[in-house]
């Protein structure tokens, strides 16, 4: 039995493949957008993973200096004179130009057999691994890349992070001419007898990275796109929500026939539930193809604003894994199931002998729309405690959440305000006024889904245009040298200086070094005293003589980032160079990591062995060009040596461009989602509106007057919605920059409008809306006469 | 004793209208056996359509049985009254209430497929007997009334039912579509040995059946 009812159910969308392909494009567009997000998610957590596990950091323990200084190798020798099985390794950074390469240099004979050695492809002789000029091992994927010139060979082996090496540690002493390794790794099993080994040295003992400190870090980032991905999978399960509702509606007559014949409630609810099963299982897959296309043309952006704004090294490539595309099916399955919940309630509850009429499809009742009008103001007084009370991203996000579908559920009551308002004179402008008012509750949902995609697109495009504007005047006060010199050595650089001095304005030396704030990485600069710094600097708080203080070595500088995360004050002291007081609080747009500045002087005495190799040069901006060339062909800097101020403002920009590539891209699919899902209603509601614009044709307005009325509507409809998304929009960019932000990034921005854009996405909104409503226009203008006869031959 | 094929005993059904109670049907009894064909006729609103929708288990009376071969269908949940519907009972409606999106071929065997009794061969053959040979493949909505009735017709006895219950099936039709239909049923409940009861405004089309019961009041007459 269960296969006639299935077959007759299932019959309906035969007869109306459009309803088919709006409820499949629901579903694989939803899929996509989720599926193609995780995919980038969990490529991007592989890649972090495989850095973590790296020389087993993920399991053994490591001693070093507190200060993330190397550690001396007296040091080292003494502990394993002691017994203690330790193993030395130097890690540092290779640049050359913008070509990078992460050096590991290990000991393989000390090194813990817990250290995952790389797994080498092809023929390799391991002697060359340890002698002259020795061997580094890397991904494919590293070696297909951009390189420092200059290595040893290389050889491609399995288990390398991307943009790493791992060689012998007397390789890496050599190309990164450090002598002392940067850490010890500890053997878990330690010999007996001997007592623990913090009490046998001063060094820092570290636990093994559970997860590692990119992972930490990226994750606010990959929180963001979960939530853009959630959102466009709330906006598609509106389309599903639309098609599945207009199905059930259509199919009522069919269900009490099939009933009245004798097929019991649960055989055609069990049919409509594999029926739906079935069609998201196909949507699923399809939706799983085009979000691994979403993702695979998204992943290289998203590389690059890792690598910008995190220093994280993913490759830019896509691998299938079988265990998201199992998720997406899942939570496709799931999402038409919320989405099928309500059309299967009301089929559950459906009186056998009820009228055959079609009821009005979704049609709210003042009840059920007075009830979702105080559900949006209990979400609207949760998101404003949240807003006031609420701490950390999550707090931020079910802020966001609550404003967002709040704003949803209130738009039907606000339309319906509106549009008690307007007092037409005459029939046929009150009939309209009646007529779109009666349509309100049908297209609801449509209507919904276009508020959240303009909402989350003024929202974003608040933020990325204040960040942008911000960012820009930022960079005007950091780079305000006209050129940037390299040197290849501090001796080099040294010479170029004093060479200089007497031909430019100034000569600002820059110098910083690694080292470890708060037990956090944290990079410190030396700066010299100069108005450069003291005119432009952008300071967030700072006292009357900060750089007063910082010249004469009493005071220090610490970013946004470093103050936030610590909760610090001006004032309060940061442990380096014996404690140092907060003079000012700078903002550092782009920097992952805290950043703290002291004077040339203090940074000398702290970090002897760290010397200038970099400077900028104050000029004349006319002159800089002249000077730039004279560097290159007078002391024969290579090229990349000397790069001028828009090189440098140019280089920035990119990288933050990079960083809302990915987030512009989803917001634009999101507003496509949205039209797709208007054009769903609107068919729907041409469909079910039949018999109320025939009476209307009859008694004496033209098909083409009609068709110009509904063509209007949808483009009045949409204006509304654009008007309440505005507001709805601006809250949520302040949700973002105030809250969001700070949580992600670490920094706070300023708020600003762009009325321009606004009206480019009204643009955009009545373009969207009038497309969607052409189709069912133009039907309705073209529709033959007896169609609309056919309302009446149908009445009884 | 052999039970009769329809039993109805003692009916009682009474709905809520302005706070107070309206009786439709008060006590009604009626007894109908195979082969036989009995009118239901009475004004608007006397609650004939109420005691079909009672006999097939559409809906429960207050009070009452409705017996099926000796069997109470008051005994069984939804699920067994949807089941002896499908299995033992014909229904044809006055609004045809056809299944929009299936061919006619695909309506007409649509129960007998439920029931598992579908036979192609009869199938051909009720279609042929009703004149609706040529329009096999087409859809409901490309079918005039009378033709969208005869189909319902066919779907009522493709699967062999013991009692046909049809609500003013000849309602939507003009006069001599009418009779013509009404033939066409009487001929083929004769054939297959089925009861028939059937609600009709027409006393001219009420006295070709071969009994005739008038509802007035709630109350059976002439039974």
């Amino acid at each position: 039995m269960l296969y006639p009812a299935f077959q007759s159910l299932s019959s309906h969308w035969r007869r109306h493949p459009g309803q088919l392909v709006m409820l499949a494009l629901g579903l694989a567009l939803a899929t996509a957008l989720w599926s193609g997000v995780q995919a980038i998610n969990a490529e991007a957590r592989t890649a972090y993973d495989r850095a973590a596990a790296t020389l087993g950091q993920d399991q053994l323990s490591r001693l070093e200096r507190s200060d993330g200084r190397p550690v001396p190798a007296a040091e080292f020798l003494a502990l394993r004179a002691a017994g203690y099985l330790v193993s030395p390794v130097i890690s540092g950074e290779l640049r050359d130009g913008d070509a990078r390469l992460r050096l590991l240099g290990i000991d393989p004979l000390t090194a813990p057999s817990e250290t995952q050695s790389p797994t080498l492809t092809g023929d390799t002789d391991i002697a060359d691994f340890f002698t002259a000029p020795g061997l580094l091992l890397a991904s494919q994927a590293t070696a297909d890349g951009d390189l420092p010139a200059g290595l040893p060979p290389l050889r491609i082996a399995e288990n390398v992070p991307l943009a790493a090496a791992i060689t012998d540690i007397s390789t890496a002493a050599r190309l990164l001419d450090q002598q002392d390794p940067s850490y010890l790794l500890i053997a878990p099993d330690q010999p007996f007898g001997l007592p623990p080994i913090t009490d046998a040295t001063s060094l820092t003992l570290r636990s093994p990275e559970v997860g590692s400190d990119i992972a930490r870090l990226t994750d606010s980032f990959h929180l963001n796109l979960t939530a853009f991905g959630l959102l466009s999978f709330g906006v598609g399960l509106f389309i599903v929500h639309a098609a599945i509702g207009l199905a059930f509606e259509q199919r009522r007559a069919t269900i009490r026939t099939l009933r009245a014949l004798g097929t019991p409630l649960r055989t055609i609810l069990l049919a409509l539930g594999l029926e739906l099963a079935a069609i998201a299982a196909l949507a699923g897959l399809v939706g799983i193809l085009l979000g691994y296309v979403i993702a695979a043309s998204l992943m290289p952006g998203v590389a690059g604003t890792l690598r910008g704004l995190y220093g994280a090294e993913i490759e830019g490539v896509l691998r299938f894994n079988p265990d998201w595309a199992i998720a997406a099916i899942a939570i496709t399955l799931l999402g038409t199931a919320v989405a099928a919940a309500q059309a299967m309630v009301r089929t559950a509850r459906m009186p056998l002998l009820a009228p055959a009429m079609p009821r009005a499809w979704a049609q709210a009742s003042g009840r059920a729309l007075r009830l979702q009008t105080l559900a949006a103001i209990a979400l609207f007084a949760l998101a404003t405690a949240l807003a006031v009370f609420g701490t950390g991203l999550y707090a931020a996000f079910a802020c966001l959440g609550a404003l967002l579908i709040g704003a949803a559920l209130a738009l039907p009551a606000v339309m319906t305000s509106l549009l008690s308002l307007v007092r037409p004179k005459g029939a046929f402008a009150d009939w309209v006024v009646a007529d779109t008012r009666q349509q309100i509750p049908g297209l609801s949902l449509a209507l919904m889904a276009l508020l959240l995609a303009l909402a989350a697109n003024i929202g974003v495009s608040t933020m990325v245009g204040s960040f942008r504007t911000t960012f820009l005047s930022w960079l005007d006060q950091r780079l305000a040298s006209e050129l940037y010199v390299t040197a290849a050595t501090p001796d080099e650089a040294a010479a170029l200086m004093q060479a200089l001095a007497p031909d430019v304005d100034a000569i600002l030396p820059i110098v910083s070094a690694p080292t470890r704030l708060f037990d956090r990485p944290a990079d410190v600069f030396g700066v010299v005293d100069h108005p450069t710094y003291r005119q432009a600097w952008p300071f967030l708080a700072a006292t009357q003589d900060a750089w007063d203080r910082v010249a004469d070595g009493t005071g220090i500088l610490v970013n946004e980032q470093l103050f936030r995360r610590e909760t610090l004050s001006l004032g309060d002291v940061v442990p380096l160079a014996d404690g140092l007081p907060i003079v000012g609080i700078y903002t550092d747009y782009g920097n992952p990591n805290g950043q703290a500045i002291v004077s040339l002087t203090r940074f000398a005495e702290t970090f002897p062995e760290d010397r200038p190799r970099r400077f900028a040069i104050r000029i004349a901006p006319e002159d800089a060009p002249a000077l730039a060339t004279r560097l290159r062909t007078e002391f024969g800097l290579p090229a990349d040596a000397v790069t001028n101020q828009a090189q440098v403002k140019a280089f920035s920009v990119d990288v933050f461009e990079q960083t809302f590539r990915v987030t512009g891209a989803l917001n634009v699919l999101t507003l496509g989602v949205a039209g797709i899902a208007l054009l769903t209603s609107l068919l729907t509601l041409a469909n079910l509106r039949l018999p109320q614009l025939a009476p209307i044709w009859a008694i004496g307005a033209s098909r083409a007057t009609l068709a110009k009325v509904e063509m209007a509507r949808s483009l009045a409809l949409a204006a509304i919605t654009f008007v309440f998304a505005l507001p709805v929009g601006l809250a949520l960019a302040w949700i973002l920059l105030a809250f969001v932000n700070v949580e992600a990034f670490g920094w706070r921005l300023p708020m600003q409008v762009f009325p321009a854009d606004w009206l480019l996405l009204l643009a955009l909104a009545l373009l969207a809306a009038g497309l969607a409503a052409l189709g069912p226009t133009l039907r309705l203008a073209r529709m033959p006469p007896a169609r609309l006869t056919q309302v009446f031959a149908q009445e009884r | 004793m052999t039970a009769s094929l329809l039993d109805l005993r003692d009916i009682r059904k009474t709905y809520p209208s302005d706070g107070k109670t309206l009786t439709i049907l008060d006590g009604v009894s009626l007894k109908l056996e195979a082969e036989e064909t009995v009118a239901l006729t009475g004004e608007s609103g006397s609650g004939k359509s109420t005691l079909l929708h009672l006999t097939g288990g559409l809906d429960q009376p207050d009070a009452g049985q409705v017996r099926l071969n000796g069997q109470d269908i008051g005994m069984l949940d939804d699920a067994g009254r949807a089941l002896m519907r499908r299995d033992r009972i014909g229904l044809i409606f006055q609004q045809f209430n056809l299944v929009p999106s299936l061919t006619i071929a695909a309506n007409i065997a649509l129960q007998a497929r439920l029931a598992g009794r579908h036979d192609a061969t009869f199938c051909a053959e009720l279609a042929a007997r009703l004149g609706l040979s040529e329009m096999l493949s087409r859809y409901p909505e490309q079918l005039s009334g009378g033709q969208q009735q005869r189909v319902a017709i066919a779907r009522a006895l493709a699967h062999r039912p013991a009692l046909i219950l049809a609500d003013e099936p000849t309602g939507n039709l003009d006069e001599e579509t009418g009779d013509a239909v009404l033939t066409l049923l009487l001929e083929l409940v004769a054939e297959t040995g089925a009861g028939l009861l059937m609600v009709t405004h027409s006393r001219r089309l009420a006295g070709r059946l071969s009994r005739h019961a008038n509802l007035s009041r709630g109350r059976l007459e002439g039974n």
